[in-house]
């Protein structure tokens, strides 16, 4: 009852969140003079080409350009009538894209969940990956164990991704017939799914996996293994001994569990992180993310597009902050009784 | 018959360092209680935690061995493998830990934590270790056993978890308890009913227990026989009544000497007089609002509720009581560094005769002179200095602060101050960690008195320390008391330390003070339950003077429980009557 009353009190707060972010993203957009429109118009006016410039006028209001900014943002929203009425982000039209003429959500469409699935993945390689290396070091510290594992992470730290990426493809492509850049086989693209087309996306996930989520798989891996080094020299630990558990059973149920609350806590950073982290790599290994997309939008101001992009990230990372507030809750105890404590 | 654990010639140390346990050698018998007595860095905790072999990954056992058992399994715990120590923990040997807040898991419910002892040594279901765990939980004196199966630890005070913690210890039916200041953290009230429940324990079980404590008080109370260790060493061993009857070595007696006690035979005081108060806290009233969370509704806290003290000047007031009884607050509200509920009047003053100021309401001018003439002394002397900063700009800050004098004033005024304190004025280069415990408190002392104040605020100054150093500096602050012509307010949780130093009393309990008096009337004449239940928990180096468990069941309960002439439910307590000169006792008449 309590862990209801929590949730829906938390996407309360999530929702109040997410209007405050589409405000401010709205804003910063905007904050530069002008916009794509007035940006084209100047140009076309200066290499004089009138008919151009009559399109673009009448784009300009036709997406409600010529108006104040806050109607513009409400408009955008769907919470006040445009020019063909209420059509905004709660109506589930994202707007047009000027740079590169066409609606947003074709451009986006598939990227979209690219995206989601590229980042998924990476996180769930950064967890397996982090959480027994993490602990190993922890419970050997000190030892080759712990040495080699802190090398390694800081290599995976130290290498810039799309180095790393490059390295991959190279030797991914020579020694095991991996293949290189994008994320399915050209041939698969826009068709509908199929069992051969999961396998080609599969194989084609592996080495941006591995990229984007090598340097959050290192820092990972050492704050758990900072963490369970705190927890270890606590006096429970020693309650676990003095009782006659076997280590790997005391180390498990003990000081792993105290140690996990801030590795969970971390998804909802982690989200965000990844999804901007990554631009760079998309842009690298052509995937067909909305990482590519997002930086040509910011490029040419071109507003819809970039906004709808930064929704979407804004979007990931309250996700995951909520469910990790969610898994916290459900986790730890003294969260959960809070109320009963003193 | 052998005696069922032999220690023998165990010596322990780190690094290429001497060894800090050197041929410690003792015996304990089933059904035996042994005390290993020792101040901080004797050597104790390590010795009888090399029996279980948990030791820091650094200490080299180094020679010696551990005889534990009967017949044909008698064995040496130093030799033994991995998995053969791992099954004598926990179900032949238990141990019981220091801090009952931190040795329990806070993400377990406290029935798994035991009933995994059962489940790991005795090939028992689930049901069937619950069903163990439920009666040894009442027999440990768990009111609803059943909820505190479900309970998490922090929904329980210091006391229950210790009970548990005792719980877990004892669910296996162990030969021997090794229990390592197990009431050092606790309540003198609970320590007394925790003690008493291991005597019973140890009774029906007829097992053997090693007491790890410095408190000779609770070593008369609990053991057979008794080793005194120092500096990793053995001093003296024998029988408990006869070791604290009649001490042969000169350590032994150091400790006994710096013991404070309540006196046995004391003789009622004349009341303070009521002329030239330094301090006056008039109906003085605290409140604090608690949320608990965003949604969740207000509760409010009393911490202190109508608190009436007058200190004069050069005397000592002691404020005594437990966890959560106000006592830090009060003296917070005394400082001015917390400000008490409306209608609460605090007055203070400087000099002999003056108009009384109402540190409440000061101008910001009065308010930095204030600050000048009250200091306060806190409790940990390891955290309260700044382990950055020299002794000598740790003891000159607050000159500078106020501004007074220049620089080789404040140094020459700083190294006077460690002169009174019975340091050489040559440590003032140095940092604090280079000093012990009792010498740090000397700074913190020093560096309160740099500003020439009247009032002095000691908050639990010898809490932290060793008996021995009490002592020190207790006799210090007596010295600079009558030297300089101070006034104390003295906050602490001990009678026997406040018996020594105070010229007048309060006890209070959960924001009320119950009864006031000057210590010698106090322990000769207590009246209130409280009062009572307090003097009686003490434990007192002395095996013919146990603690009176019945007393302190008596007074140490909800104030509902106590005798229709001091009963009072919330905070509806009645008003406190003088009974006699000087001696004041929350009571209906």
């Amino acid at each position: 009852m309590m862990f209801i009353r929590y949730a829906a009190y938390r996407l309360l707060t999530m929702i109040l969140t997410l209007i405050v972010v589409s405000m401010l993203i709205f804003i910063i957009i905007n904050l530069p003079p002008g916009d794509y429109l007035s940006n084209q118009i100047a140009e076309l006016r200066a290499t004089g080409q009138a008919e151009g410039v009559a399109k673009a006028e009448f784009l300009r209001t036709e997406y409600a350009l010529d108006r104040p900014l806050w109607e513009q943002y409400l408009i955008w929203v769907g919470v006040a009538p445009g020019p063909q009425g209420f059509s905004g982000l709660l109506q589930g039209d994202f707007g047009w894209s000027f740079e590169f003429d066409a609606p947003v959500a074709d451009i986006v469409g598939d990227a979209l969940w690219l995206t989601v699935l590229v980042n998924l993945a990476a996180v769930l390689f950064v967890y397996m990956v982090a959480l027994p290396l993490g602990v190993l070091a922890a419970a050997r510290s000190a030892t080759w164990v712990d040495y080699t594992t802190a090398f390694v992470g800081y290599l995976g730290l130290a290498t810039p991704n799309f180095l790393l990426a490059l390295i991959l493809f190279y030797y991914g492509h020579k020694y095991l017939g991996l293949p290189i850049g994008g994320l399915m086989a050209p041939e698969f693209e826009g068709e509908p799914m199929s069992l051969a087309k999961v396998q080609s996306v599969l194989i084609h996930l592996i080495v941006p996996t591995f990229v984007i989520g090598t340097s959050g798989a290192a820092a990972m891996m050492q704050r758990l293994r900072a963490n369970m080094l705190d927890e270890l020299s606590k006096p429970y630990v020693e309650t676990g001994m003095a009782k006659g558990l076997a280590p790997s059973k005391l180390l498990t149920k003990y000081p792993l569990r105290m140690a996990f609350n801030p590795f969970v806590a971390d998804i909802g950073n982690l989200l965000p992180a990844m999804v901007s982290g990554s631009v760079l790599v998309s842009v690298v290994l052509g995937l067909q993310t909305i990482g590519p997309a997002l930086l040509t939008a910011l490029k040419s101001q071109d507003q819809f597009l970039a906004a709808f992009v930064l929704m979407f990230v804004a979007l990931l990372t309250l996700i995951g902050t909520m469910i990790s507030d969610l898994l916290l809750v459900l986790l730890d105890p003294r969260i959960r009784y809070g109320a009963r404590e003193g | 018959m052998a005696p069922l654990l032999d220690v023998k010639n165990l010596s322990i140390g780190f690094g290429s360092a001497p060894p800090v346990v050197a041929g410690v050698n003792f015996s304990v018998s089933s059904g035996e209680t042994l005390a290993l007595v020792g101040e901080s860095g004797s050597g104790k905790t390590l010795t009888c935690r090399s029996i279980l072999r948990i030791l820091p990954k650094t200490a080299q056992l180094r020679q010696g061995e551990v005889m534990f058992g009967t017949g044909e399994a008698r064995a040496n715990l130093l030799t033994l493998s991995q998995r053969d120590i791992r099954d004598i923990r926990g179900n032949r040997i238990s141990m019981i830990f220091q801090e009952p807040m931190r040795s329990l898991s806070p993400l377990h419910r406290i029935g798994n934590q035991v009933s995994e002892v059962l489940t790991l040594h005795r090939d028992m279901s689930a049901d069937e270790a619950k069903r163990d765990v439920l009666a040894t939980f009442e027999r440990v004196g768990f009111a609803d056993p059943e909820r505190a199966f479900r309970a998490y630890p922090f929904e329980m005070s210091g006391g229950m978890r210790q009970r548990a913690m005792i719980a877990m210890a004892m669910v296996a039916k162990p030969d021997l308890l090794i229990a390592d200041e197990p009431t050092t953290a606790l309540d003198v009230t609970t320590q007394a009913q925790v003690l008493g429940l291991m005597k019973d324990l140890q009774r029906d079980t007829g097992m053997a227990m090693i007491l790890v404590t410095h408190d000779l008080g609770v070593v008369a109370n609990m053991a057979d026989s008794v080793v005194v260790m120092n500096k990793g060493h053995v001093m003296e061993s024998g029988p408990a009544p006869a070791v604290l009857g009649a001490p042969g070595h000169g350590y032994t007696k150091k400790l006994f000497a710096a013991a404070p006690m309540i006196p046995k035979d004391p003789t009622p005081a004349d009341p303070l007089p009521d002329k030239d108060l330094i301090l006056e806290l008039n109906n003085v009233c605290k409140t604090y609002t608690v949320r608990a969370g965003g949604w969740r509704a207000k509760k409010q806290v009393h911490a202190c509720v109508d608190v009436n003290l007058k200190l004069p000047r050069g005397k000592t007031l002691a404020v005594v009581g437990e966890s959560g009884s106000g006592k830090t607050t009060c003296a917070r509200i005394a400082l001015g560094a917390e400000v008490p509920d409306e209608g609460s009047r605090v007055l203070f003053r400087a000099e002999p005769g003056a108009e009384p100021v109402c540190i409440n309401d000061l101008s910001r001018a009065e308010k930095v002179a204030f600050q000048r003439q009250a200091q306060m002394v806190f409790q940990d002397p390891y955290s309260s200095l700044s382990p950055r900063m020299r002794v000598q700009e740790a003891l000159t800050e607050p000159m500078e602060i106020h501004r007074i004098g220049d620089r080789m004033a404040r140094r020459d005024k700083a190294a006077e101050m460690l002169r009174w304190v019975g340091l050489d004025p040559d440590m003032l280069a140095r940092y604090p960690h280079a000093f012990s415990g009792g010498q740090r408190q000397r700074l913190s002392i020093a560096r309160a008195l740099t500003l020439d104040p009247v009032l002095l605020v000691c908050d639990e100054p010898t809490s932290a320390l060793d008996v021995s150093v009490q002592e020190q500096i207790l006799s210090l602050l007596e010295r600079i008391r009558d030297g300089m012509g101070l006034s104390y307010l003295f906050i602490s949780h001990d009678l026997a330390v406040v018996a020594r130093i105070a010229d007048e009393v309060a006890v209070m309990r959960q924001g009320v003070v119950v009864e006031q008096a000057p210590p010698e009337t106090l322990f000769y004449n207590p009246r209130h339950p409280y009062t009572k239940a307090l003097i009686a928990a003490q434990p007192e180096p002395d095996v013919h003077r146990p603690i009176d468990l019945a007393e302190v069941a008596r007074g140490a309960g909800s104030s509902c429980s106590w005798p229709d002439m001091y009963r009072f439910e919330g905070v509806d307590a009645p008003d406190l009557i003088q009974i006699d000169p000087g001696h004041k006792v929350r009571c209906h008449v």
